[in-house]
């Protein structure tokens, strides 16, 4: 793995060395180390591309990566992940693409990921998208994230965009039984002509299910975002969506959150703010002794922190 | 030492020049506690504002130890010394207390120190630290910690702006311990802005702003009785509030 490769590897997955426990390295489209051990399995697809990540019932304390990275200009992949996670496990699953494109090819990475949580299990999946290289070519990811909640299931979502990503769509979409729970993080940044849209779209089925959507996000120069939620309550359960962006220069934000109420007991908040940086706040920072770029920088990197 | 130079500020209302600060003199001496004090809309905010740089003068001069910095911007002066209060403190998401106290130093100051500031403001520490500057906190938490992160400053000269406003009593009876013990330790000069006979009882120099003009200043002694006199039977200076 050259250099390149390792500083994606790093931004994307927080890995300096090969990571303890289960993983599979998938650079420029082939496979570039895995592990398995006795609970966490990872099988190749043999119909598509992609892997299966098959967690036995009562895992406890591991951890799973499977980051993705492209330093091939004009490679275009879409790859097919499918996770069963066991009841009662408690596992960390960290993926990640990084695209370095240093020539004039567009490169693009469709990550589908499909989760399968059992009964009371717990799972924290992480997420980060980078993009690096000064080519012409653009940078492109469109992830998938269809997850099943199965009763009493958890899952935490983080997924964190901040830099060099051209273009995304991200769309996600969730099931959740009785007493399941899903929150989910997200983190985006946009500079020079970049898009980002992010839809989520989650169905509380069970009794007791609940969720939250967490939105945070900042468009700078000539980017545009879009954040779509729609948070359908199907039966007693309670749900929050909350999308809070800063716009900055020439940049476009749109936010589109829905709630629906199919039953009675459902209850449903969504909260929607896009404002500039507040001037007091660069002000109060000023008077501190930092100039006003090095007060913007501080207030962008907590908000996004 | 500051030194304020036929200070003006006027804004354009419905077409008509206000005068908001007119032809002001005054110089603040070094290691001196100065309270400005005075009716509502006679122009102290203002004047704070103006010594910090956040709004301009619209004529006269600013010096800091003989350096004319009335065209300097708000980050040259609080890199030159001046530290501000303010009335109102500004509230952060994602912005934790420990980091705005740490960039109040300048420098990474270890979580102790970080503590010793917070403790001198009355705050439990560990409580704190980890918490966001935002609207999570009461208004007398983020008074004490814009307090604090002007003390971490360091600054030759601090300027507070009605630290009293917006909180309640008692938790002002334990603030103006704060400042009773940065008059006793005398290592800076304070300029306070307030309405509190507690607070105009620990000053050095008193200075009376009405309409925008120094109606009169001078030491404690001289300026308390006049001060009290000035609005008997106004509640906010009842002799007896404390």
């Amino acid at each position: 793995m050259n250099e390149i490769e390792k500083t994606l590897l790093e931004q994307v997955a927080n890995l300096h060395e090969v990571p303890s426990g289960a993983y599979n390295i998938r650079a420029n489209g082939t496979s570039a180390g895995r592990n398995t051990t006795a609970n966490i399995d990872i099988i190749t697809k043999k119909d598509k591309q992609g892997i299966d990540i098959i967690i036995k019932p009562n895992t406890k304390n591991e951890s799973v990566h499977i980051p993705v990275i492209i330093s091939q200009s004009g490679l275009e992949e879409a790859v097919y992940n499918d996770f069963y996670v066991g009841e009662n496990s408690d596992v960390v699953i960290v993926a990640g693409c990084g695209i370095h494109n240093a020539g004039d090819k567009l490169s693009k990475h469709d990550g589908i990921h499909t989760f399968h949580i059992g009964k009371n299990a717990k799972v924290k999946y992480v997420e980060k998208h980078y993009g690096s290289g000064d080519g012409n070519g653009q940078r492109i990811m469109n992830p998938e994230t269809i997850v099943e909640i199965e009763d009493g299931g958890y899952l935490e979502m983080e997924t964190v965009q901040i830099k060099g990503i051209d273009s995304t769509k991200r769309c996600t979409r969730a099931c959740l039984s009785d007493n399941a729970k899903i929150v989910i993080t997200e983190k985006i940044m946009t500079h020079g002509s970049q898009f980002a849209e992010t839809s989520f779209n989650v169905d509380m089925n069970g009794k007791n299910s609940s969720a939250n959507v967490i939105s945070r996000s900042v468009a700078k120069d000539n980017s545009k975002q879009i954040f779509l939620s729609k948070i359908n309550g199907n039966n007693s359960c309670s749900g929050h969506s909350e999308c809070d962006a800063i716009i900055m220069d020439n940049a476009v934000i749109s936010a589109i959150p829905e709630i629906k109420a199919n039953h009675l007991d459902a209850a449903l908040i969504h909260e929607a703010a896009i404002g500039k940086i507040a001037g007091e706040q660069l002000i109060k920072l000023m008077t501190l002794g930092l100039t006003e770029q090095e007060a913007e920088e501080q207030i962008i990197n907590g908000f996004l922190k | 030492m500051l030194e304020l130079r036929d200070l003006t500020f006027s804004v354009q209302e419905n077409n008509k020049e206000k005068v908001i600060i007119n032809h002001l003199n005054y110089k603040i001496e070094n290691n001196k506690f100065t309270v400005i004090t005075g009716p509502n809309g006679s122009g102290k905010s203002t004047l704070a504002k103006l010594i910090a740089g956040i709004e301009k003068a619209t004529s006269g001069q600013i010096l800091y130890d003989g350096q004319d910095i009335t065209n300097m911007s708000i980050t040259e002066r609080a890199k030159l010394g001046i530290g501000y209060a303010f009335q109102q403190p500004v509230r952060f998401k994602g912005i934790k207390v420990i980091d705005l106290v740490r960039l109040a130093a300048g420098e990474k100051l270890s979580v102790s120190g970080v503590c010793e500031y917070l403790s001198e403001v009355g705050l439990c520490a560990r409580d704190y630290i980890n918490r966001d500057v935002d609207a999570s906190l009461s208004g007398g938490e983020l008074k004490r910690i814009e307090i604090a992160s002007v003390l971490a400053r360091k600054t030759p000269i601090s300027v507070f702006d009605e630290p009293e406003a917006g909180i309640d009593l008692w938790s002002f009876q334990n603030l103006i311990k704060v400042f009773e013990n940065m008059k006793l330790k005398q290592e800076s000069s304070i300029v306070i802005i307030s309405h509190q006979e507690r607070i105009l009882n620990i000053a050095d120099e008193i200075l009376l702003l009405v309409n925008g003009e120094i109606k009169s200043y001078g030491s404690k002694d001289k300026m308390l009785s006049e001060v009290l006199q000035d609005v008997e039977g106004c509640c906010f200076y009842s002799r007896n509030n404390n």
